[in-house]
């Protein structure tokens, strides 16, 4: 299987969907479960989110400050929880389907528990276990995107799994404000139906995404040497090509500021108004939510890592913009865009090119070490740029970072893995 | 299982969770109309001409339940459980000194909420309109009614965000001219500037110097006390562990929430008065978490808001640290004694 995914991309997976290979072709009915069950699933995850502050605010009267100081701890844990989730769905031939459910059940499940959960702690203890089930489905259902893909249009297939997705975070807070607005304050049912909407997304998973055992390709054909232990997991990192991928997302990881970051970077320098402060993300959503399926595409026809490393140059320019002096009206919609645009290129891409060097056997676990070490170098970044900034301030501090970005990027393209997959 | 089967099982939960969410949206909303209506027992509420400029007068947010709920309403000081004169202006948070006023309000649009900021003149019409970035938590308006302030919580944007933070804006309520975040300022502190990137404001009150003003600032997990300067556009920390300063009327004296070591994470304020001039912090007598900046209603007493059956209550406490707590009035939160 992984020889035929890396070179010839018809035979094998032809006989599972014939209709696959083509670029014209439909994307995988499973894909498309898949971007139901995410669209669903972000739509109930947002209306919390979104109203989340206010509730805690004005709802409980709680200070919300230093609310976040157990995310540094709380981050390191969630890589463990994506690693181990990884590893348990490749087990017994693939149990990606399974694993991915109870992920969602779990975050289905926090959603009426924040109805009874009235202080600072049981709240975090909720988010905390919210976050524990995104980190246990995050690998398993890109493992499941991929493998229900011809390796010629998973860049294609990721595209439209994302779309789906930012859909839905863009859907949710537009719910909760509908439903706040009937009921005058009426958080209780915004948990509700948020709750409703979460079980919704478990039972199209359930329902029609097929069962991971015996999926695509199958669990006999890995090599025994693939078998997914956890030491053939990290014998993954033994292959040249998955080991330049996940170096190279790591060190563009160490460059690539939080989007808080952004938010407030764009505000400072280009004076974006308080009023739209709250819209900032909006724009980037919509801006990933366009482009998600076209340079998913684009990642097909011209190679992922060229599209990759576009979409980091992308970031690059949108870096640039922040630095300079020149302040137009339409800057901070080309900065949004290019931020918009550098998730399109990036977040489902480097799903697709890391799916086509890990093995069928071991595709979850594969990706949950390159998402991982993704999430963990972006979080060691979010901590140095936070220090430079406290110790230079924000224009040296976002210098730097445009410095570091460009090195790792020229680094990455000397990495090029030579076989790029392409349709 | 067939595909038929398979929508068919969907199609039901579909409508059965429908059913749900449809049957709490309903029954929420049953609830806020049961707001509207006048709850027996209640403050007695009418509709009237409240102005800021009325000595002896005490005007609050009134939470009561009736077609006032969230208005300003007035009370004679002495008296601040008896009837309620309604304004008909509905505010979150509010203050008033000299005959100004500031009130930060919500504005319902049509996808989501929005925040706003009215510097009001006595007759509570509105000077200057200003957008609030996030949700209203303090307000306060100078002695002298030249400045006004108020800070808002700015909330995180990523998955199940928790990272939060406060911006304070200082306005002169005479030309208009903003501050929109004190972060602009720069900041001393133990004698030498300081920078940081996580530095947080809030809870700002004035001297009667239209100079001087104290607020909490917060940076590496820390709260200090801190003096500004509006002409320097300087902070200077004072002291630690303050958080929402309220300065006495005679300018020597704070009164703050204090961080007590060993108290429950989401309980875990006190109630102090710290001398400016002996940095000696007193203990008042009120035993539970008080999360509200306090007002001074004389040299002696401060009044604050504490969790109450409709949203908050008013109790007021000697400011020696003597006497004990008790409730002055029900269902109200934002008070101004007028001057």
């Amino acid at each position: 299987m992984y020889v035929a995914d890396s070179r010839a991309s018809t035979s094998a997976h032809a006989a599972v969907r014939p209709s696959a290979g083509r670029r014209r072709a439909a994307v995988a009915p499973t894909v498309l479960a898949l971007g139901t069950v995410s669209l669903v699933t972000d739509v109930s995850s947002e209306m919390v989110t979104a109203v989340l502050p206010l509730y805690l605010v004005s709802g409980l009267g709680l200070s919300p400050l230093g609310f976040g100081l157990l995310d540094g701890i709380y981050n390191g844990f969630s890589a463990l929880v994506r690693l181990v989730g990884g590893h348990f769905a490749d087990r017994g031939g693939g149990r990606h389907k399974w694993v991915a459910g109870i992920g969602y059940g779990i975050s289905a499940v926090c959603k009426p528990l924040l109805l009874v959960a009235h202080a600072l702690t049981p709240i975090g203890v909720v988010l905390a276990a919210d976050r524990t089930g995104k980190g246990l489905r995050t690998a398993p259902r890109d493992a499941l995107i991929s493998l229900a893909s011809t390796p010629g249009t998973r860049g294609r297939a990721f595209g439209v799994h994302r779309a789906m997705d930012t859909a839905g975070a863009l859907l949710g807070p537009l719910a909760a404000f509908l439903i706040l607005r009937a009921t005058v304050d009426g958080y209780d049912a915004v948990f509700t139906v948020s709750f409703c909407v979460a079980v919704l997304g478990v039972l199209v998973l359930v329902l029609f995404v097929p069962g991971g055992r015996g999926g695509p390709g199958g669990p006999g054909e890995a090599a025994p040497a693939e078998r997914p232990t956890v030491r053939a997991a990290l014998a993954l990192l033994r292959r040249r090509d998955l080991r330049r991928i996940t170096v190279c997302a790591l060190l563009l990881g160490l460059a690539t500021v939080s989007d808080s970051f952004v938010y407030l970077l764009l505000q400072r320098r280009l004076g974006v108004p308080d009023r739209w402060f709250a819209l900032l993300p909006l724009g980037t959503a919509a801006a990933f939510l366009l482009l998600a399926v076209p340079l998913g595409r684009l990642a097909d026809r011209v190679g992922r890592w060229a599209v990759f490393l576009a979409g980091h140059g992308a970031l690059l320019v949108a870096y640039a913009l922040l630095l300079t002096s020149w302040h137009g009206a339409g800057l901070p919609y080309l900065v949004l865009a290019l931020h918009g645009g550098f998730y399109a290129a990036t977040d489902g891409v480097l799903m697709a090119a890391a799916s086509d060097s890990v093995p069928d056997g071991l595709r979850s676990s594969g990706l949950a070490v390159v998402q991982t070490g993704q999430a963990l170098t972006r979080f060691a970044c979010s901590l140095l740029f936070g220090a430079a900034w406290t110790v230079w301030g924000d224009r040296a501090a976002l210098a730097g970072a445009a410095a570091a970005l460009a090195a790792c990027a020229a680094f990455s393209l000397t990495l090029r893995p030579e076989r790029t997959v392409t349709a | 299982m067939t595909v038929r089967r398979r929508v068919l099982i969907l199609v039901s939960a579909v409508a059965v969770l429908a059913a749900v969410g449809l049957a709490s949206v309903l029954h929420a909303s049953a609830r806020a109309d049961r707001r509207d209506h006048v709850q027996a027992g209640g403050p007695r509420v009418t509709p009237g001409a409240v102005t800021l400029r009325d000595p002896g007068r005490l005007v609050f947010r009134n939470m009561a339940w009736g077609p006032h709920r969230d208005e300003l309403t007035a009370v004679p000081a002495d008296a601040p459980g008896g009837p309620r004169t309604a304004s008909g202006l509905k505010c979150l948070r509010f203050y008033a000194a000299s005959g100004a006023g500031v009130c930060l309000q919500a504005v319902h649009g049509a996808v989501s909420d929005t925040y706003r900021a009215l510097v009001l003149d006595s007759r509570l019409r509105t000077v200057h309109r200003y957008d609030v970035p996030g949700i209203p938590s303090r307000a306060r308006v100078s002695p002298t009614g030249h400045f006004a302030a108020w800070t808002a919580f700015v909330g995180g944007d990523s998955y199940a965000g928790t990272d939060f933070s406060t911006r304070a804006a200082i306005v002169d309520t005479r030309s208009g001219e903003l501050i929109p975040s004190l972060e602009a300022f720069r900041i001393v502190r133990d004698g030498h500037p300081y920078r940081a990137a996580d530095a947080n404001f809030w809870g700002v009150t004035f001297a009667a110097d239209d100079r001087t003003f104290y607020a909490t600032l917060a940076t590496k997990g820390r709260t200090y006390l801190v003096r500004g300067d509006l002409r320097r556009r300087t902070v200077t920390t004072l002291h630690a562990d303050v958080e929402c300063p309220s300065l006495s009327p005679d300018g020597t004296r704070v009164a703050y929430k204090k961080r007590v070591a060993g108290l429950p994470k989401d309980a875990p304020w006190r109630l102090y008065v710290l001398d400016l001039r002996t940095m000696r912090e007193t203990p008042l007598a009120e035993t539970r978490s008080v999360d509200d900046q306090a007002v001074w209603k004389d040299a002696r007493t401060v009044v604050y808001a504490l969790p109450g059956d409709y949203g908050a209550d008013l109790y007021e406490v000697p400011a020696d640290g003597s006497g004990r707590a008790h409730r002055i009035s029900s269902a109200a939160v934002s008070p101004a004694y007028l001057d």
